[in-house]
């Protein structure tokens, strides 16, 4: 029976990591991940796992001992945050073109300037382009679940890449909330055994790992990666489906709240999708069919399933949680409407900026958005295309 | 109690208010509730303003944003009257708990008129009596308990020994001072 605990988004995705016991961690801490590697190599040293921490100087060092660990054959994590992050760049497009199954705990907070240590999601966004599979949660429990579920997803022959799990720095990593663990037997039988097929330490089928590649193989590595990343979504599924018959919870490339009848429907990430169902629930009380598409599978991007779960509203709202200067709206707001359009659906969207940098996100705020929805349709008000929520 | 009670803390850094707002969902927790218990950050530094806060309800909570309307405030640092709006959001049928040696008609002219009920905790003489030393954040949770109703006087208490053993296993000396400090909270609120 599943164990009724409480505890914050650090520790239920550290705990994850001790049900786990992988091979190799490499880390450098960063708040708000700091608690992660912490936590972990107090695991280690009270010999409850037999995981090999390396304490390193940088997490561009982090990530390429963690590079080098998988390559070598190791079930390999890391955890960072912000400016570890960014500092990690090049190393994370190196794992993935070199398809190596890490994972990265990553806890959410803003890059600089101003240097700030609070929740946004420039880190992530940030990273969007270099090939890892992204999962982000609402709560400790969305952490601890996709965690669980990080290693047969990165592992699977079809897919072979690194995966980030991403949870809100602060608002979920130090908030301690209920939650429900599973036991330690289930999910060593759920994670199974790493088998690499190939690997450094095999001396019966020796291997190079990341060699110059002349201009005619370059295109095709590239496009080996994008097939292994759409391979993704369907092990994405398949795992989900696995998990849920042993935790009794269900997940997809997003989760719908009341979204099949609406008019109106909120599409985000991460912990305020809670919040915006709070602000759906009182307006359904009041007579307003609102809806909230909380996206969890960020990469690879389900542009097509997004579009129909979105077809039959009124108006949407895009909102971001992270700015990225293109002066045309956030990357959500972005992507989404390119999926729109892709599948023929002309619904009115507006693209929202909120939480930057730990700004407070209020079922109020969530009111707010629905409202200018209303607006739009009941009065046939042209859509301001991209706007700040809470900008003083 | 009410479905849902939200709690907000104000103290400063080092005195932990932050491990009391987390040690008040620990308990909760035990007794069945779901809860919530998390920090503020701000610029982090000793002496620093700092919000915590909790809440604790029979339903699932879902929400992930600041404490804007609380039930109850508890003030750790009563220095904190002069800079902080502490009484900002409060409900009026709720109750504000303060660490001070003052009378609750005493530091009513300082809560910007609030008009609901002052709650007064000398936890200075509480802690130096029951611990020797001056650690306000066991009594203001006793006191914030007591008043809030959030659960009986024994099963808090029980609880908390509980909690005590397992956050203090390396130093199992400093338990006995730490419980006598809740109970004489507790009693002085008088719930």
């Amino acid at each position: 029976m599943a164990i009724k605990e409480r505890m914050s988004g650090n520790e239920a995705v550290s705990y994850a990591i001790k049900q786990i016991n992988p091979d190799v961690m490499p880390a450098f801490p960063i708040t708000p991940s700091t608690e992660i590697p912490q936590m972990v190599s107090t695991y280690i040293a009270n010999g409850e796992i037999d995981t090999e921490f390396i304490p390193v100087e940088s997490e561009h060092s982090s990530m390429s001992a963690a590079i080098g660990a998988s390559a070598a054959g190791a079930r390999t994590l890391t955890a960072t945050s912000s400016a570890g992050l960014a500092f990690m760049w090049e190393e994370l497009l190196l794992a993935a073109s070199n398809r190596l199954p890490i994972a990265l705990a990553l806890v959410l907070r803003t890059l600089s300037g101003p240097i700030n240590i609070n929740c946004d999601h420039s880190d992530g966004m940030g990273a969007r382009d270099t090939g890892w599979i992204q999962i982000y949660a609402e709560n400790n429990q969305e952490a601890y679940d996709n965690f669980i579920q990080a290693y047969r997803i990165a592992e699977h022959k079809d897919v072979k890449l690194p995966i980030m799990i991403c949870q809100d720095g602060f608002i979920t990593s130090h908030a301690v909330e209920n939650i429900e663990l599973l036991e330690d037997e289930k999910v060593k039988n759920f994670v199974g055994e790493y088998q690499p097929e190939e690997y450094l330490l095999n001396p019966g089928k020796p291997i190079s790992v990341g060699p110059y590649a002349v201009t005619n193989y370059v295109m095709e590595g590239k496009k080996n990666q994008l097939i292994a990343l759409e391979n993704a979504k369907q092990v994405i599924l398949d795992v989900a489906k696995e998990f849920a018959g042993i935790s009794g919870r269900e997940y997809g490339f997003f989760g719908e709240y009341k979204t099949e009848d609406a008019d109106y429907i909120i599409l985000l990430i991460g912990s305020a999708a809670g919040t915006a169902k709070d602000a759906a629930d009182q307006l359904r009380k009041e007579g307003v069919k609102a809806g909230i598409l909380k996206l969890r599978v960020f990469r690879p991007f389900p542009a097509k399933e997004i579009a129909q779960a979105l077809k039959n509203c009124k108006a949407a709202a895009i909102l971001d949680r992270c700015e990225s200067y293109n002066t045309n709206g956030g990357v959500l707001g972005s992507e989404v409407t390119a999926a729109l359009y892709q599948n023929k659906i002309m619904i009115e969207t507006v693209n929202y900026m909120y939480g930057l940098g730990g700004r407070d996100f209020t079922v109020e705020d969530a009111r707010g958005v629905f409202e200018d929805l209303r607006n739009i349709v009941e009065h046939n008000a042209a859509p301001e295309q991209f706007k700040y929520i809470g900008l003083r | 109690m009410n479905q849902e009670i939200e709690i907000r803390w104000h103290g400063r850094g080092g005195q932990g208010a932050k491990t009391a707002a987390l040690l008040l969902a620990d308990v909760a927790f035990k007794t069945g509730k779901y809860v919530q218990g998390f920090p503020e950050y701000g610029p982090e530094r000793m002496g620093a303003p700092i919000t915590a806060y909790n809440r604790i309800s029979d339903d699932r909570i879902r929400v992930h944003s600041n404490i804007y309307d609380p039930d109850y405030v508890v003030v750790v640092d009563e220095t904190l009257l002069h800079s902080v709006d502490v009484t900002a959001g409060l409900k009026k049928d709720g109750a504000i708990i303060i660490n001070t040696a003052k009378t609750p008609e005493e530091v009513r002219p300082q809560l910007n008129g609030y008009e609901g009920r002052v709650v007064t905790v000398d936890a200075r003489n509480i802690s130096e009596e029951a611990l020797g030393k001056y650690f306000p954040n066991s009594p203001m949770l006793a006191a914030v308990v007591a008043t809030s109703g959030v659960m009986g006087k024994e099963q808090f208490l029980k609880e908390m020994e509980a909690s005590y053993k397992h956050k203090f296993a390396k130093k199992p000396e400093v338990i006995a001072g730490n419980m006598k400090a809740l109970e004489m909270a507790f009693d002085a609120v008088g719930c």
